[in-house]
């Protein structure tokens, strides 16, 4: 076995290596990528029922409230972004930081009812800090500027006073 | 005498030392002065000692409960056990790099200590990069992130720790995956000390193994510790989440993986020079772009910039000087190093090169679908995510060609092989594995999961019988299969061991992908089935802890109406933080775990009903077993008298005063 022949198997074995972990990469991605939408967003343009999404924005106050399907518990609450607001379902036990009137991303997808299914909800974030997308997307619409400190609380938002001043 | 400015002096000292012992060891080396070379480990002995004696400070500053120190004040309270104001020291950003640093220093202490056999100017240049580094990373605690810091008016009481990570197995993980991380910076300046004197031979790579082989060791623990962790704190029935943080361990262990066995080529055979040294510097740079970059946040948020622009330049530049600079001096003095052995395509070099290439296939993979939403971000604007669902497709189709020659690579000869010849050696392991195949169709569901847990029964039989093998198990009397036993290198003892172990994990996951979980909404008294067992919820009652309200539920398990345990979930209400936490209640008999938490109350009086997540986990524990099993193969082939620095040459000398 001369230098050269070895150094042919080599490069072989790196190509075929390197390429088919190129495909499965680009395959996966085609075919798992989730894009992070806000309700207005999911409103505007709903994506396919097949398309798994990520969606986020703050809960509704007040909009929190359980369906019993066959035994199964079903949480069911209002996701907004100030502008619209999506109703979400999710079967399972809410994060221990999930609040209403706070920020929350829920995993899942839109049905064809305009509802949302969410197969996981994170709320993996602390009193004063908000998931980074939710963050963008009230600056996006102009809810927060952060120059002029930090974010309002969701109290003070028109979709979401309804039941938060009453208590 | 351990106040906070005497550790604030401490560090500073240290990082002059640092830079000392940067800079006059390679003046010293260049000029081939012995006397300035010989100052190194000296040098790299105090820093040490500074270091340490500045970490101490910190410590009694946190059990003091000195809150007029910021970071004490922040991340401590009066009302914290001890044991978490000791390890609660390492949780917050200032005092995790503080321990980062130290643990640099130590590596530097025990270069100079166990490298007494090492050539004088090899071991002042790599101890002269362990200084550089450790300077750098010093400098960054002082200037931007002091762990010293102090705040007036003093508060009364500290803002507490949150109550998630007062936990022992949380405690201990830094450290353990920090010493993983930090580990590879002696390969990586070996690598760097060899690329300055342009030399890489088979006496290098036996002096760089062992320390790759024990940072892996660390590393592999330190995954899997943080995976347990995640698997019985947080409740969530899951072990991995492939999180950012997550996969900036798991890089570095795949490239650590590769350059451990890669140097056994460079050691046994003087092949694959250039690549060893890539692998040793890429190694360290995916450990320390995982440490900086992704634990900070900056990749994740493009606004940890905005917080803090000092220490995200900061960092982006010391990141950029060692790992812009290593690659720089790679591609200058890379040329001039060169392979000797010649190998066939099949032989152990081979195999080992099929390892190197899949392990690093991996590794892109995992990189991409890490970096790859960041920059999308960055780029595009556009917030995406990529989860679990898109590393099992990428990654998995390249682990199945890997499991396969982990079992044939230990039973190949080196430089040529027969393949006839290689595989009467495995006809026992392939009738095992054969048999594997029944028994994965039978148990497991999915092609991935049967081809995996197939592949990993094949691993464990053809590493199990490769070591019967060798100790002529069969054909040699009991007396004689002592005798071999006792000969068999414990490095070979090792390899086989790291290898049941990684089929022992794979097997875990394997059986994870069948898990079943339920969530289910019942009165007291009610009984829901699940896989088999049927679980009743008997009572829930409410007490109080030392700083928390809790609910607690009894629920019994039973299997064809034998009781198999009774499980405690717990909900606990955290008052002064205003937090709540799930405890998981985890009953295991080390095949299959039942998982059961305890979600919310609804209802009043009669009606009141709770909701459940009851899940079964069949072979989760082997997940984390096999990682321990790991680690330990690592620590037994380091116990290997020719790993250890200079034994040959000792041996020799007692050899030629015998005769």
């Amino acid at each position: 076995m001369t230098r050269k022949t070895r150094r042919l198997w080599i490069v072989i074995a790196c190509l075929a290596c390197v390429g088919s972990a190129a495909a499965l990469t680009l395959r996966a991605f085609s075919s798992n990528i989730v894009f992070f939408m806000a309700p207005s967003q999911v409103k505007a343009s709903p994506p396919s029922p097949d398309r798994p999404i990520r969606l986020g924005g703050m809960v509704m106050a007040g909009s929190l409230h359980r369906i019993n399907e066959n035994g199964t518990p079903v949480n069911a609450f209002q996701v907004t972004d100030g502008q619209a607001a999506v109703e979400v379902h999710y079967t399972g036990i809410l994060p221990d930081l999930f609040r209403e009137g706070q920020s929350v991303v829920a995993l899942g997808t839109v049905q064809k009812n305009g509802g949302f299914t969410a197969s996981e909800v994170l709320a993996k974030h602390d009193e004063t800090y908000m998931p980074k997308e939710v963050a963008d997307e009230l600056k996006r619409t102009g809810k927060w500027d952060p120059r002029f400190g930090k974010a309002p609380d969701a109290s003070s938002w028109d979709t979401m006073t309804a039941k938060k001043a009453g208590g | 005498m351990f106040g906070p400015e005497q550790g604030h002096f401490a560090l500073a000292l240290a990082c002059v030392l640092a830079l000392v012992q940067f800079a006059v060891p390679l003046w010293g080396a260049s000029r081939r002065d012995a006397r300035l070379v010989g100052l190194a480990p000296y040098l790299a002995v105090s820093q040490l000692i500074a270091l340490g004696y500045s970490f101490l400070c910190l410590v009694m500053c946190a059990v003091s409960d000195d809150f007029s120190v910021q970071n004490v004040a922040a991340n401590s309270a009066v009302s914290k056990p001890l044991l978490y104001k000791i390890t609660g020291v390492w949780g917050n950003h200032e005092g995790s790099v503080l321990l980062w640093t130290l643990i640099l220093a130590a590596c530097g202490g025990a270069v100079s200590l166990f490298g007494r056999n090492l050539p004088d100017i090899l071991r002042g240049r790599v101890l002269a990069i362990l200084g550089g580094v450790s300077a750098g990373f010093q400098m960054f605690c002082l200037l931007t992130s002091d762990p010293f810091e102090r705040v007036f008016p003093a508060p009364m009481d500290g803002q507490g720790m949150n109550p998630l990570l007062q936990d022992p197995g949380l405690a201990f993980h830094p450290p353990i995956l920090y010493t993983g991380y930090v580990g590879f910076a002696v390969p990586f300046a070996f690598a760097v000390a060899a690329l300055i004197e342009g030399r890489v031979d088979a006496a290098w790579g036996r002096w760089v193994r062992p320390w790759a082989v024990a940072a892996w060791c660390f590393l592999t623990c330190g995954i899997a510790l943080g995976s347990w962790w995640s698997y019985y704190v947080l409740g969530w029935g899951g072990y991995w989440f492939w999180d950012p943080v997550e996969n900036a361990s798991l890089i570095p262990w795949l490239t650590g993986t590769a350059l451990v066995h890669s140097a056994i080529v460079v050691e046994k055979r003087e092949g694959l020079k250039i690549w060893t040294v890539l692998l040793a510097i890429a190694t360290f740079s995916f450990s320390l772009s995982g440490t900086f970059l992704v634990r900070s946040g900056i990749l994740n948020s493009v606004h940890a910039f905005a917080n803090d622009p000092a220490r995200g330049v900061f960092i982006l530049a010391l990141l950029a000087i060692v790992i812009g600079g290593s690659l720089a001096l790679f591609a200058w003095r890379a040329p001039s190093l060169t392979s000797t052995g010649l190998f066939s395509p099949i032989s152990r070099e081979g195999s080992l090169v099929l390892n190197n290439i899949l392990l690093c296939s991996i590794c892109a993979v995992v990189v991409t679908g890490t970096m790859y939403p960041p920059f999308m971000q960055l780029l595009a604007g556009r917030t995406i995510s990529v989860g679990k669902p898109f590393f099992d497709a990428a990654t998995i189709p390249l682990t199945l060609p890997l499991l396969l020659a982990m079992g044939v690579g230990t039973a190949l000869p080196w430089k040529r092989a027969q393949l006839a010849r290689t595989f009467s050696h495995l006809y026992a392991a392939a009738g095992i594995a054969a048999i594997g195949v029944v028994l994965c169709f039978w148990r497991l569901s999915g092609i991935m999961p049967i081809a995996c847990g197939a592949l990993a029964i094949w691993v464990i039989a053809a590493s199990a019988s490769d070591v019967l093998r060798r100790i002529g198990i069969g054909h040699t009397s009991p007396r004689g299969v002592w005798e071999r036993m006792k000969n068999l290198p414990r490095s070979s003892w090792g390899a086989a061991l790291a290898h049941i172990g990684a089929g022992i994990t794979v097997l875990g996951l394997c059986g994870m992908s069948q898990a079943q979980h339920a969530i289910v909404e019942i009165h007291i008294g009610e009984t829901r089935s699940l896989g088999g067992d049927d679980w009743t919820l008997l009572d829930v009652h409410d007490y109080i802890g030392p700083n928390y309200k809790a609910m607690q539920a009894d629920l019994a398990i039973r299997h064809n109406g034998k009781l198999v345990t009774i499980l405690h979930p717990e909900k606990r209400d955290f008052t002064t933080q205003s937090q709540t936490t799930t405890e998981v209640a985890i009953h295991t008999n080390f095949i299959t775990d039942l998982y059961g938490v305890i979600g919310d109350r609804h209802g009043t009086g009669k009606d009141t009903t709770y909701v459940l997540r009851l899940h079964r986990n069949p072979l989760a524990p082997w997940m984390w077993l096999g990682g321990l099993v790991m680690a330990i193969g690592g620590a037994f082939s380091l116990s290997d008298r020719r790993m250890r620095i200079g034994a040959p040459k000792r041996a020799a000398a007692r050899n030629m005063a015998r005769a």
